[in-house]
């Protein structure tokens, strides 16, 4: 299937979710849906990088919370509509994770990963030194009832952004996919050396696979002042987005563009109900040892199960 | 205020870290007093020594077994944990429970190892998989210790946690210097332990060459197994020396990748002496920021370590290059 | 075999940490020419073709391909130029088919250095494992194959990148006697109908005798015979140190 047509067929199924929103017409289901489809543009721009070339990324909430506080400095100093936030914050996550690639990716991918999950503590320390967004007494932002020129209300504006995104983010890792690009993503994954042997770029490739992992991830994390109203540090940085980035795609499938949204509606839809059934901390309990029985037993995930 | 317990290491002692950040924006830098620059020194020296036994175990596991044990901090807290219960409890001194803890946590290590080595090193797919592994032992005992323990802040109480000897105008608190003589005597028994046993030395072969230690009939799964063991009783030790150095709870974990992981690198990866040189310089640049700059930059000092030596000098310190 | 050189190696050399793999290698080969390179093992023949094809860095010593100076190259880069290489132990890419691993030099290493289209890689795959046999194989992956049509898949996949100049590295271990005869012909056929310069790495003596048109011999790091094949192995040092009595 050439991939104008899998776009098409993705808007298609964007209408058909939005089209069930509206007959539900239940606050609720556009929150909690927020949250699934912010997880599917998550765990689909983490495999980029994850399941496409074989580096682990454990600095997802640095990259969530550089979309998040870019939004916060901005609605204090400007009064920009939300999608030129997204841009915004995509493009500075973007270029945190170019930077992070240069200065670590030539060495091993275990020492990128580090960096990474060490960078993410840095980050929280930096942004809750920063006054202007609040420090770590947080920063309250104001969230408009509706946006007129659609006549419909913010939370629902927020649903459509957000099932935008899942649109962008899936439609790129497909294209990556059968492209050239993902075959050279692919080699780097499979065997480094002998990519740089057969001509593969493998430095560039890496640094082209951060460079969109980390700007998605920040698009997705640039609403999340408006949809939480209230944004600290600690909910930023909140480990739970760690562990359910990495879970997503690694129990539904790393090898390609489904496995992601698969992870992500399944343990999305897991969590919202064991929160409000059992409690929070529960539920991520649930979710880590998911992902150790998976990694051990099931490593191709979900979709694993079904190529046999 | 409590935010800022979880950096009490960092300030000498208590809040007077904060008053000399405040005191050095108007002081020229010729009036800084010498007794504040000598005392953060000093702590910051037994800060490292501390450090060295928080990273000796990923100093074994990923230095010399290659294994990226990114969950070893969670371990730590589980031995801060064990020794808070049963110091609560039954008041015993939190160290020698850490010391009978140790063959528990060592039985720990084994039987990770073991799942280890069958789902992922066997399968040749330690990268990401292995990864991964790792950081859902982290985040599921992270998580598990909440759900038990709640998010306070826990302490334990020893004999020496509170005085403080003082030598002219150096202050050495017990506190600091217990966990630092501690955390140096259970690194000179390691290193004892590695390089005069069998076992020990097939550990330190192992890292070089496991061809050739299967020639010297020791089966290399056996002796990583053992020497991962070892790696996580230490973490038993390293609890509770922590909660003698700090109040905890269960993320002040996190806190510590960064440090264990810049010192591990910066001492040379698996390096005893490379260990403790790197974790006191660590202490001690981690020390004079929080005692200049204020406690909340710590975070700052050990990722910027790590970054520099991974830009610069990835083989470390005492690095085999 | 005529006119300058294809690959100039000066005063190269190499440690690791304490260890001299390599000291004062000079080494100069002809376009066209067919190179044999023997030694014991550990004597660096590996490393000095990591260090040719950027895989390793040199720490002294300077390496020339066509005249342009290799220092500081990455590796793609230097495949890019035409220098391509087989490993010792295969290294295909696990989870791409036998035609998807010989894509990758021809995206990366030809439509770099050419440009031109996708039409014609799928044609071009196929006569790459036609080749070496390997046609009927091209939609498997590679644990599925032996390991003699594994070295085969590492010789097309290193031709797929179209060199000038290839290094093969022990590519003919493990193989049978007709196996080691009919990859040998493949080789020469390459060099005489493409002019494709060959640096043959092995431990098969009657290949490298019959193969090369000129033997350079490595011990110890360092090279102690370069010449005609004939008299490299009467030498007494080269006897005494690898051919044995």
């Amino acid at each position: 299937m050439k991939n104008p047509i899998f776009v098409l067929w993705l808007i298609v199924a964007a209408m058909l979710t939005f089209g069930l929103a509206l007959l539900v017409d239940n606050a609720y289901f556009y929150f909690a849906g927020y949250v699934v489809l912010q997880y599917i543009v998550l765990a689909t721009a983490w495999n980029i990088l994850g399941g496409y070339t074989g580096y682990v990324n454990f600095g997802i909430p640095a990259f969530i919370a550089l979309g998040a506080y870019s939004t916060v400095a901005l609605h204090k100093l400007t009064n920009l509509p939300l999608i030129v936030m997204m841009i915004v914050g995509g493009i500075v996550s973007g270029l945190v994770g170019v930077g992070t690639g240069y200065l670590t990716l030539r060495l091993r991918g275990t020492f990128f990963s580090i960096a990474t999950l060490a960078m993410a503590v840095v980050m929280q320390t930096l942004v809750t030194n920063w006054a202007f967004v609040g420090g770590s007494r947080g920063a309250y932002i104001i969230r408009p009832a509706t946006v007129q020129y659609l006549g419909i209300n913010y939370i629902t504006y927020l649903f459509l952004m957000m099932l935008g995104l899942c649109v962008l983010s899936v439609g790129i890792a497909r294209a990556i996919e059968k492209s050239r690009l993902g075959y050279g993503f692919a080699t780097i994954r499979d065997d480094e050396l002998a990519a740089e042997a057969s001509g593969v770029p493998t430095l560039r490739l890496k640094l082209i696979a951060t460079g969109l992992s980390g700007g998605l991830m920040g698009m997705a994390g640039a609403p999340l002042p408006y949809y939480v109203t209230y944004l600290d540090p600690a909910s930023a940085f909140s480990l739970s987005y760690a562990v359910n980035t990495i879970a997503m795609p690694l129990i539904g499938g790393t090898s390609g563009w489904l496995g992601p949204i698969l992870g992500a509606l399944l343990l999305g839809t897991l969590q919202q109900v064991a929160t409000v059934t059992i409690s929070s901390a529960l539920s991520l309990l649930i979710v880590g040892v998911m992902l150790v029985g998976f990694v051990v037993a099931a490593p191709k995930g979900i979709l694993g199960w079904f190529q046999k | 205020m409590l935010a800022f317990m979880w950096l009490s290491p960092l300030a000498i002692p208590g809040g007077i870290g904060h008053i000399a950040a405040k005191e050095t924006s108007q002081a020229r830098i010729m009036d800084i007093s010498f007794d504040l620059l000598g005392n953060a020194l000093v702590s910051g020296l037994l800060l490292g020594g501390f450090y060295a036994a928080v990273t000796i175990g990923v100093s074994i596991s990923f230095g010399m077994l290659d294994i990226v044990n990114i969950a070893h901090p969670a371990f730590i807290l589980l031995g801060s944990y064990v020794a808070y219960i049963v110091n609560a409890n039954f008041g015993f001194d939190p160290i020698l429970v850490s010391i009978a803890a140790m063959p528990a946590f060592y039985f720990l290590g084994v039987g990770i190892y073991h799942v280890y080595d069958v789902s992922f090193e066997r399968r040749g797919d330690t990268a990401l998989r292995g990864l991964s592994f790792f950081f859902g032992l982290l985040f599921i005992t992270e998580v598990g210790l909440v759900l038990v323990f709640g998010v306070d802040y826990r302490l334990v109480e020893a004999v020496y946690i509170g005085p403080t000897l003082h030598f002219g105008v150096i202050d050495l608190p017990l506190r600091l210097l217990v966990p630092a003589a501690v955390s140096v005597a259970m690194m000179g028994l390691l290193y004892l332990y590695l390089s005069r046993t069998f076992i020990g030395r097939a550990v330190q072969a192992v890292a070089q060459d496991p061809l050739a230690l299967r020639l010297m009939a020791a089966d290399p799964s056996r002796i990583k197994r053992i020497a991962f063991g070892l790696s996580i009783a230490t973490a038993s030790v390293a609890g509770a020396i922590l909660i003698i150095v700090q109040p905890v709870e269960p993320s002040v974990g996190r806190d510590y990748i960064g440090r264990i992981f810049a010192i591990c690198v910066l001492g040379g990866m698996g390096s005893f002496a490379g260990t403790l040189v790197a974790a006191i310089i660590l202490g001690v640049m981690e020390n004079l920021t929080a005692t200049f700059y204020g406690p909340s930059w710590a975070p700052a000092v050990s990722f910027g370590f790590l970054l520099l030596t991974l830009a610069f000098r990835p083989s470390g310190i005492f690095g085999r290059a | 075999m005529s006119g300058a050189p294809i690959l100039q190696v000066s005063d190269l050399g190499k440690r690791f940490g304490g260890f001299v793999a390599l000291a004062d290698i000079e080494l100069e080969v002809g376009r066209g020419e067919r190179m044999g390179l023997i030694g014991p093992n550990g004597s660096g023949k590996s490393t000095l073709v990591n260090c040719i094809c950027g895989t390793l860095r040199n720490e002294s010593g300077s390496i020339r391909f066509e005249g342009k100076a290799l220092d500081g190259m990455k590796a793609h880069q230097r495949t890019r130029l035409g220098l391509s290489r087989t490993f010792q132990l295969p290294r295909p890419f696990g989870t791409l088919t036998l035609a998807e691993n010989l894509r990758i030099p021809i995206l990366y290493a030809v439509q770099a250095r050419q440009g031109g289209g996708d039409s014609d890689i799928d044609r071009r795959c196929m006569a790459l494992l036609d080749m070496v046999g390997l046609a009927a194989k091209s939609n498997l992956l590679p644990k599925e194959l032996t390991q003699i049509e594994m070295r085969k898949l590492e010789l097309a996949r290193a031709m797929a990148a179209e060199p000038r100049l290839l290094i093969a590295d022990e590519a003919m271990a493990g193989l049978s006697h007709g196996e080691v005869d009919d990859i040998l012909a493949l080789l020469v056929r390459l060099n005489e109908q493409q002019g494709i310069t060959i640096i043959l790495i092995e431990h098969i003596m009657r290949a490298v005798l019959s193969f090369s048109q000129r033997l350079v011999v490595l011990v110890a790091g360092r090279k102690i015979a370069d010449g005609a094949p004939q008299d490299v192995v009467r030498q007494d040092d080269v006897v005494a140190a690898y051919l044995g009595s």
